[in-house]
């Protein structure tokens, strides 16, 4: 037996960086792997699967302190963040987040991030993969606008999960009372933490950034809720798949454009062609003409008819054979409790509900076409 | 009993070179994780030593199952196919994956016993 995908030589234990979690993933019998740099939990003895169940049905607490958090300070980090993402941030009330992209000059996807607009700055939270090269890109090009600064001193937490709320109840009813996508400053069992009403599960849940030096016993806190046990990386890939949210490098890179990703939806009207702030960051005239226009190619949802597994890089084809497209995320949804990817087709073949075919081993395996998101979104909006 | 085990972490009970039931070690179903899917191949087809047989997926990868020794196919298991999950909590015993012919038994001279697969996971 042999893994079909030869992955990444890994680096030397040695060489990975840790979390302030480390020592109790290890405690806890998780299996840890290298990911973007830092050695994670991809699960613990339960599984993949029970976290994945664990997290639908009560809660569970994830690490995601290899995540880049910054700050931009002082009273122009609005604009200036303005000129790199094709979002609204200068209306952005104080306390509320929203998702955001830096775009290149072809109108391609650098990262995915969210912003939170504190009282006397901007909160920002960036993939762990690119969090290097934002840093860069944001001191390159507004750092005489804003300050630009880095946070490696925090460690973030996820408690995901319908009875989360439960469990935040009981620690930090202040916190509790968030609704989806705001963020509030609150102590937590004692402990001073940042949190947002937000995730990457699609369900109701909390973002929680902690003092790297807290973050054990924070998490050692939010574990011992009854609601609330541990999942790893691995679980956490599964139900953002469901969701229908992207990976960064998978689902959205350089290569594909806000609205081939069906992420127009986070271009607010005010950033577009004839909004009072429209264009002004890179590759907006490619977007513009792409929104008006529509793009050739799509992101989409499949569902297998058959019960084979599609994976990323699997090709689309129509039923003549001919290429229409690739998929760069697919699993088995542990929820939906079939075969489910994402692809980008040509736009033709874009619509919910026509069939395509996936290449697997060399066999053709029927997919259907649906609207995202495979398992129904739960998020907490007041 | 003569169980024999691969590089790659399969076993092979030879008990019957007529029909030697072949499967995944414990310690293949724990790399892989949950098992969700599994391509068993067509009773009567034939494979030489080293070619992918069949393939088992997890929820996070998939892996090739390759043939210990040449042989046909004379059984797969149909309550594998049914419920993967088998191939984690039952690897050695409910979870086997298929049965062959062998075409030649003595290339089962050159696999694995217990103590040299038990070394070779000390190693990895």
């Amino acid at each position: 037996m042999s893994p079909d995908g030869s992955p990444a030589a890994p680096l030397s234990p040695d060489a990975l960086l840790k979390t302030p979690l480390f020592d109790l993933h290890v405690e806890l019998g998780a299996k840890m792997v290298p990911f973007a740099g830092y050695s994670m939990p991809v699960s613990y003895p339960q599984g993949i699967l029970a976290e994945h169940r664990q997290c639908r049905d009560s809660a569970v607490l994830f690490d995601v302190s290899h995540m880049g958090q910054l700050r931009l300070e002082g009273p122009g980090a609005a604009s200036a963040l303005e000129t790199l993402v094709p979002v609204d941030i200068v209306d952005l009330g104080v306390g509320k987040q929203r998702y955001a992209l830096f775009t290149n000059a072809s109108g391609g996807i650098l990262d995915d991030l969210m912003v939170t607009r504190r009282g006397d700055h901007l909160f920002l939270v960036v993939n762990a993969s690119c969090k290097a090269a934002d840093i860069a890109h944001l001191r390159e090009r507004v750092g005489n606008a804003c300050r630009v600064v880095p946070m490696p001193e925090r460690a973030l937490l996820a408690l995901q999960g319908p009875k989360a709320v439960d469990a935040m109840s009981r620690l930090a009813p202040a916190l509790a009372r968030l609704t989806f996508m705001s963020g509030g400053a609150a102590s937590i069992a004692g402990i001073a933490c940042f949190a947002t009403r937000s995730g990457y599960t699609g369900e109701d849940g909390f973002e929680i950034s902690v003092a790297a030096d807290d973050a054990a016993a924070l998490a050692r806190a939010l574990l011992a809720e009854p609601e609330v046990r541990p999942a790893g990386l691995g679980a956490r890939d599964t139900l953002r798949l469901e969701a229908g949210l992207c990976l960064y490098g998978h689902d959205i890179d350089t290569a594909t454009s806000p609205v081939e990703a069906a992420l127009s939806w986070a271009i607010q009207k005010v950033r577009r062609s004839g909004g009072a702030r429209a264009g002004g960051y890179p590759g907006a005239a490619l977007i513009d003409a792409q929104l008006a226009q529509g793009a050739s190619r799509k992101r989409v949802g499949m569902v297998g008819l058959d019960r084979v597994p599609v994976r990323e890089g699997a090709a689309i084809v129509d039923d003549t054979g001919a290429s229409i497209g690739n998929v760069t995320s697919g699993t088995v949804g542990p929820t939906v409790g079939q075969p489910i990817a994402m692809a980008y087709v040509a736009a033709a073949h874009a619509k919910p509900g026509g069939i395509v075919q996936a290449e697997v081993r060399g066999k053709r395996q029927p997919m259907r076409v649906v609207a995202m998101p495979f398992a129904p979104h739960r998020y907490f909006r007041g | 009993m003569t169980v024999k085990y691969t590089n790659d972490h399969e076993w092979i009970d030879a008990g019957d070179i007529a029909s030697a039931t072949v499967g995944i070690t414990h310690h293949a179903q724990d790399a892989l994780g949950d098992v969700v899917f599994v391509d068993l191949p067509a009773i009567g087809s034939a494979f030489k030593k080293g070619e992918v047989a069949g393939v088992v997926e997890s929820v996070k990868a998939a892996a090739d199952i390759y043939m210990p020794a040449d042989g046909e196919i004379v059984a797969v298991n149909e309550a594998l196919r049914a419920d993967p999950s088998l191939a984690n909590s039952d690897p050695l015993t409910a979870g086997w994956f298929f049965k062959i012919r062998l075409a030649k038994p003595s290339e089962l001279d050159a696999l694995l016993d217990k103590t040299a697969y038990d070394e070779l996971l000390k190693n990895a």
